[in-house]
């Protein structure tokens, strides 16, 4: 990115109307995909002068409680519905529950899911740190997932969506071909950084669970009605271009069992459609980089 | 620009949880819970019986619910106790109705001023649990530890001596605990708490004094979160509740005995025109075979010879 500039420079500008279509697998018209976000979130962390990482002072016993329900439940009750519904799952993973929990990420891997990075906890951030710290997450989480599931991640979601200006520089560096921290646009696109080719993947604030429930207050199944119409939306734009529909969840969220039945019947609905390839982000990344060369002004550099 | 060395090591980097409290436990691998006359599904009301002094305290933190308004703040002061005097008595009258016992976690300050309450919880067969003195006695890192040890042991000796039986059961002001509220509570000779929101059935939580049991008291589907905080209807939160059970009640056929919480407050689901809803959804949930409707206190107790040692 351009540091200290206005525009920091991460993409060229293209409008929506009258864009070179992208065509997915089968003539499908929108590629949907889940990104499960499993976590580990310390009791005690540190400090990092630029975030707390919880509201109380330690133990915050409704924020930990709260989010350590999704490894010991709420995995495991998103899962089967993701997986009986013929969703996989592309995983934002803090690479640290490889250590502590590796029954749930053995488990995702076990079902095809797809993991990228969501740094070592949700509670240690990237604000602040020297290139050398941040070298030393970027190649312990490559490290720590290879070595507990055989798979390269290829993605980057920042942990608790916390950046530095040589983040995205320093993923394309190491051999990542995308980021999930941009939400300008509902396909895929280049992204300007120093070295390699890196594009970004649309994930979603908007229709997030975590957006849903605790930032627009939706019952549950005000949040299903609310996944439902972004992908009809998105299905029928697919017709003149391929469009991306993510729906990133915490399971701690959506797999309570106040919510789960709702969204079950999102997947039923998405699944029967027709029009959706129902796929992973790494998938769409490399179907994007294998068939869109880079255009031509984008990225406007 | 760079932060602290000790920022990037991770010392609590290992197998199982960053802290000695609990074990890891996946819920649908342990063994199952099987709760009495093979009902399915538990569902545990909980009531917060509260009270505000007008006079809020900012140390630790102000209790949710608290005063909002500069002093004297009659707006809140008198909302919250309708609930005490008239919102609970619906509560309790469609409890009775239905043969519904729930756990009344309670402030040691209801006790003293309004025995006649503790009187009727008695008689009409409820528990009650340990909910800190009043509305200003919450519990955090950092306070006082006399002041802290106090709070504890006040509100059970208070309770104990209004009701005739010592609490078993244990619920913090916002769950809010400080790191050695656990020991400090089984210290005093409590078997269970309602604080940590991780699981959906009883577990055994370590402390130096002892092991204790965590009943999850769920704090998204209770009444505050769902109406107060997030602005929903009664009749959106009952039909939330509803789902719930419905789900945990097919889970329960194969995986053993689940369990729903519902907290609620009186001064929130106890107005004339939410009443309705909830009792409508009493006779809903009633109305499924599988429903069991216990407090905390038997939970508690029927899960305990059930859990793992480990």
């Amino acid at each position: 990115m351009q540091e200290g500039a206005g525009d920091p420079g991460l993409y060229g500008f293209r409008r929506w109307r009258d864009r070179a279509p992208i065509r997915w697998p089968g003539d499908k018209q929108v590629a949907v995909w889940i990104s499960p976000n499993l976590e580990f979130y310390e009791l005690d962390p540190p400090v990092n002068p630029n975030r707390k990482a919880w509201a109380k002072p330690h133990p915050d016993v409704v924020g930990y409680s709260h989010r350590d329900h999704a490894n010991r439940v709420g995995h495991w009750r998103m899962a089967e519905v993701m997986t009986k519904h013929g969703f996989p799952g592309s995983v934002s993973l803090s690479v640290a529950l490889c250590d502590h929990i590796p029954e749930v990420v053995e488990d995702a891997n076990a079902r095809g899911w797809e993991f990228f990075s969501h740094g070592i906890y949700n509670t240690r951030y990237t604000y602040g740190m020297d290139e050398a710290q941040e070298r030393a997450i970027i190649e312990d989480s490559i490290r720590t997932v290879r070595d507990l599931t055989g798979q390269t991640i290829k993605g980057w979601l920042a942990p608790a969506l916390t950046h530095t200006p040589r983040t995205l520089d320093l993923i394309a560096e190491y051999g990542l071909t995308y980021t999930c921290d941009l939400y300008h646009d509902d396909q895929p696109g280049e992204v300007a950084v120093k070295s390699g080719r890196l594009i970004s993947i649309p994930y979603s604030l908007e229709v997030n669970d975590h957006y849903g429930f605790f930032v627009y207050n939706m019952s549950p199944r005000e949040y299903a009605d609310t996944l439902i119409r972004q992908f009809e939306r998105l299905a029928a734009e697919g017709e003149q271009g391929g469009t991306v529909m993510c729906i990133p969840l915490h399971s701690y969220l959506i797999g309570q069992p106040h919510r789960i039945g709702a969204f079950e019947e999102v997947l039923r609905h998405i699944a029967a459609d027709g029009r959706a390839w129902i796929t992973r982000s790494g998938d769409i990344a490399e179907h994007y980089l294998a068939t869109k060369q880079v255009v031509q002004g984008e990225p406007a550099l | 620009m760079s932060l602290d060395p000790a920022y990037l090591e991770y010392p609590k980097r290992r197998r199982g949880m960053d802290h000695d409290r609990y074990a890891y436990s996946n819920l649908f691998e342990r063994a199952p819970i099987a709760w009495p006359a093979g009902k399915q599904v538990a569902v545990a009301i909980v009531v917060s019986l509260e009270w505000f002094p007008i006079l809020p305290e900012d140390k630790p933190f102000r209790a949710p619910g608290h005063m909002q308004t500069a002093y004297p703040d009659f707006r809140h002061y008198t909302s919250r106790e309708y609930g005490t005097r008239v919102g609970l008595y619906r509560l309790l009258d469609a409890f009775k109705a239905r043969g519904i016992p729930v756990s009344v976690a309670t402030n040691a300050a209801i006790a003293t001023r309004y025995p006649e309450i503790i009187a009727d919880l008695v008689a009409e067969g409820h528990e009650s649990v340990a909910h800190g003195t009043d509305m200003n006695g919450t519990i955090a890192s950092g306070m006082d530890d006399a002041k802290h040890a106090a709070v504890i042991a006040d509100s059970l000796t208070t309770l104990e001596q209004a009701t005739g039986a010592r609490p078993k059961g244990w619920l913090s002001i916002a769950r809010s605990q400080a790191m050695d509220t656990p020991e400090i509570l089984a210290a005093n000779g409590v078997e269970y708490m309602l604080d940590w929101v991780n699981d959906e059935l009883p577990y055994r939580f370590d402390t130096a004094n002892g092991p204790l049991i965590n009943v999850p008291l769920n704090h998204e589907i209770s009444d505050r979160q769902v109406i107060t905080v997030q602005q929903q209807s009664m009749d959106s939160y009952a039909q939330q509740l509803e789902d719930a059970c419905d789900w945990l009640l097919t889970e329960a056929a194969q995986f053993g005995g689940r369990m729903l919480p519902i907290h609620l407050t009186p001064y929130i689901s106890g107005l004339p025109y939410r009443i309705d809803a909830l009792e409508s959804l009493l006779d809903r949930l009633a109305a499924r075979d599988g429903v069991w409707f216990a407090t905390t206190g038997q939970i508690a107790q029927s899960a305990a010879p059930q859990l793992s040692k480990a």
